[in-house]
């Protein structure tokens, strides 16, 4: 077990609200895995999320076609969400730096300090060891419906929307 | 990266934690969300709030938004990253270990708990197919003696009742971790203000919130709560946590949840299936209970503080088990498991045996007599006639409950009437 990364809620609600274009590496097609919770509570959430998963290129998941590579998808891509482990981290972060995104997220129990490190040299953002479908509801109130304890104490009414 | 944020105070948690004001109306306290369902969007968010691929509220055995920001309110408390309410302490015992065990699974539990405690895992539990080992928590090492290939939790309270007896937390904690296996720490009466058993190595917490937590005698309840630090893969013991789930499509709540699966499972499946739900209203008095427990807190262990050292000098009294006086053989572990006071419950033992020990609870005026503790109120009880009266003589001995002991659970009133209620209840035993 490593120890915990810390990010600051400003930080990950500063890159929650600044995306809207995530490539998912790992997304998978079946229903009850974490990658397709994560890809499904994140399209309702307002972002387009494009699967990118060699095993299923050329289906279409969720309303969205699988691409086989993160070269392949035709559109920008503001964050790359990293559905794999340590190791495949790496190499997909330099796929990230090299397609001009500006974030790379690692899911739950990844980090890749390396390629972190690369990543930020580059300009980009990152997130390590966190799930943004997780964070997203742990920020904007949704998560504390379901008895996580949040964090998050304030004396101000919860806005809708982001 | 940065800095980890401050983190909130105990008092500014105990009011605020899970009640942020209302998003639709503005409500600045929790609204009593008094309804068993909540209307889908449309279809497909109703798919998904039953895949568990979003948040959301469906049907109120499952979530209620009351109930929820007690769970927040009580995870947050205990420095733990999520909890499941319970319609009582008892079904918040049951959630934990459903969410454990299979049948042909053993535990290993203090034999100093509640009376109550003691017959759910010796009698009920074995219906299920689950066995307890009951150990003398004295000492640590007896946890560890009796342990199997089978064992997949052991069980305390952390200042037990009735016995004021202190769990030595971080070395059964020990035990467990070198085990594989979870510690659950009943911390229902020393409440978190007074104890913070994730501190010292806890992976769960239950609760009877129907204590110190409601604090007012009004609502029957219990949490359980989640550290999120326990390793459920690591082992290999806790399949049904780590591997796909057929009570849940197949779903693997450690990987989909990551470090608050356990509380998605106890309350996606335990709670789904078997039904033990809080009622709104009592979250909503349980967390109007919670915004004062510090301040009650220090009262009722000043208070009892005050009761015990009276009692251990009072003719008619032959012994007091207070964890919180000089004389008490817990004394040290109460310094560091306690250190604002050893709670208000504690037993002590009238001259004169079981004959005695009903007479004193008769006479009393002013403290009450009935089965509860925790509450604004002084309680009194003789657990031999009442609480453990279904246990064996060893278990009722074992568990601090003969036949001349007396349970008090010290109120809030003034210390003087509560000194001269039992001052005159006691000559009456002579
Ligand atoms: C230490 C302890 N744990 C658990 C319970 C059971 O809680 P409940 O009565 O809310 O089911 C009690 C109740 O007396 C208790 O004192």
């Amino acid at each position: 077990m490593h120890e915990p990364l810390h990010y600051s809620d400003d930080e990950i609600r500063g890159v929650l609200r600044d995306v809207r274009v995530i490539a998912m590496v790992g997304a998978s097609p079946k229903w009850n895995r974490p990658s397709h919770f994560a890809m499904k509570y994140l399209q309702q959430k307002g972002f387009r999320v494009i699967p990118v998963n060699p095993a299923n290129a050329g289906e279409v998941v969720l309303g969205e076609k699988v691409f086989a590579r993160l070269a392949d998808v035709p559109v920008q891509v503001d964050m790359v969400d990293v559905f794999r482990n340590a190791e495949a981290a790496g190499p997909i972060t330099d796929e990230a730096i090299a397609m001009g995104a500006r974030v790379v997220w690692m899911q739950l129990g990844v980090v890749n300090e390396a390629a972190a490190e690369r990543a930020r040299r580059a300009g980009l953002r990152v997130v390590m060891d966190r799930c943004p479908k997780i964070e997203y509801g742990r920020l904007f109130g949704e998560l504390g419906w379901c008895g996580v304890n949040t964090g998050v104490i304030t004396s101000k009414r919860l806005r809708s929307g982001r | 990266m940065s800095e980890k944020q401050p983190d909130f105070g105990f008092a500014t948690r105990a009011i605020h934690a899970g009640a942020r004001p209302d998003a639709t109306t503005g409500a600045r306290n929790v609204p009593i969300y008094q309804t068993t369902s909540y209307v889908f969007e449309d279809a497909d968010q109703a798919a998904s709030l039953f895949n568990l691929s979003t948040f959301g509220f469906i049907y109120s055995r499952i979530t209620n938004p009351t109930v929820s920001a007690l769970e927040e309110r009580v995870a947050s408390l205990e420095g733990g990253r999520a909890a499941v309410a319970a319609a009582s302490g008892h079904a918040a015992q049951f959630l934990a270990f459903f969410t454990l065990l299979e049948p042909g699974d053993e535990f290993i539990a203090s034999r100093a708990l509640y009376g109550g405690s003691i017959t759910q895992f010796v009698h009920s539990f074995p219906r299920i197919g689950w066995k307890a080992t009951l150990v003398d928590p004295g000492d640590p090492e007896n946890f560890r003696r009796a342990i199997t290939a089978r064992t997949k939790a052991i069980f305390v309270e952390s200042l037990a009742n009735p016995g004021g007896v202190v769990v030595d937390l971080e070395a059964v904690a020990a035990v467990a971790h070198e085990a594989g296996i979870p510690l659950i720490v009943d911390n229902t009466l020393a409440s978190p203000y007074l104890c913070r058993p994730f501190e010292w190595g806890a992976d769960l917490i239950v609760h009877s919130t129907t204590k110190f937590l409601s604090g007012h005698g009004t609502s029957m309840g219990g949490v359980l709560v989640e550290s999120g630090r326990f390793d459920w893969a690591r082992s290999g013991k806790f399949p049904s946590l780590t591997q796909p789930e057929p009570a849940y499509h197949g779903l693997n709540f450690h990987e989909t949840f990551g470090d608050f699966g356990f509380t998605m499972k106890a309350r996606a499946v335990a709670l789904r299936d078997f039904g033990p739900a809080m009622a709104p209203l009592n979250a909503f008095l349980t967390l109007t209970g919670i915004e004062t427990l510090p301040l009650r807190m220090d009262r009722h262990v000043a208070n009892a503080l005050e009761v015990a050292r009276f009692l251990e000098v009072h003719p008619r009294v032959a012994w007091v088990s207070y964890a919180g006086l000089d004389s008490s053989p817990h004394r040290e572990r109460a310094r560091k498991y306690l250190p604002r006071g050893a709670g208000s419950v504690f037993t002590f033992g009238v001259k004169g045996g079981y004959q005695a020990g009903v007479r004193l609870v008769e006479a009393c005026q002013l403290f009450s007599h009935l089965a509860n503790v925790g509450d604004t109120r002084s309680l009194v009880i003789h657990p031999a006639s009442t609480t453990h009266r279904q246990l064996t003589d060893e278990q009722r001995a074992a568990a601090g409950a003969g036949p001349e002991v007396v349970r008090l659970s010290v109120g809030l009133e003034s210390l003087d009437d509560l000194l001269r209620d039992l001052d005159r209840a006691l000559a009456a035993t002579g």
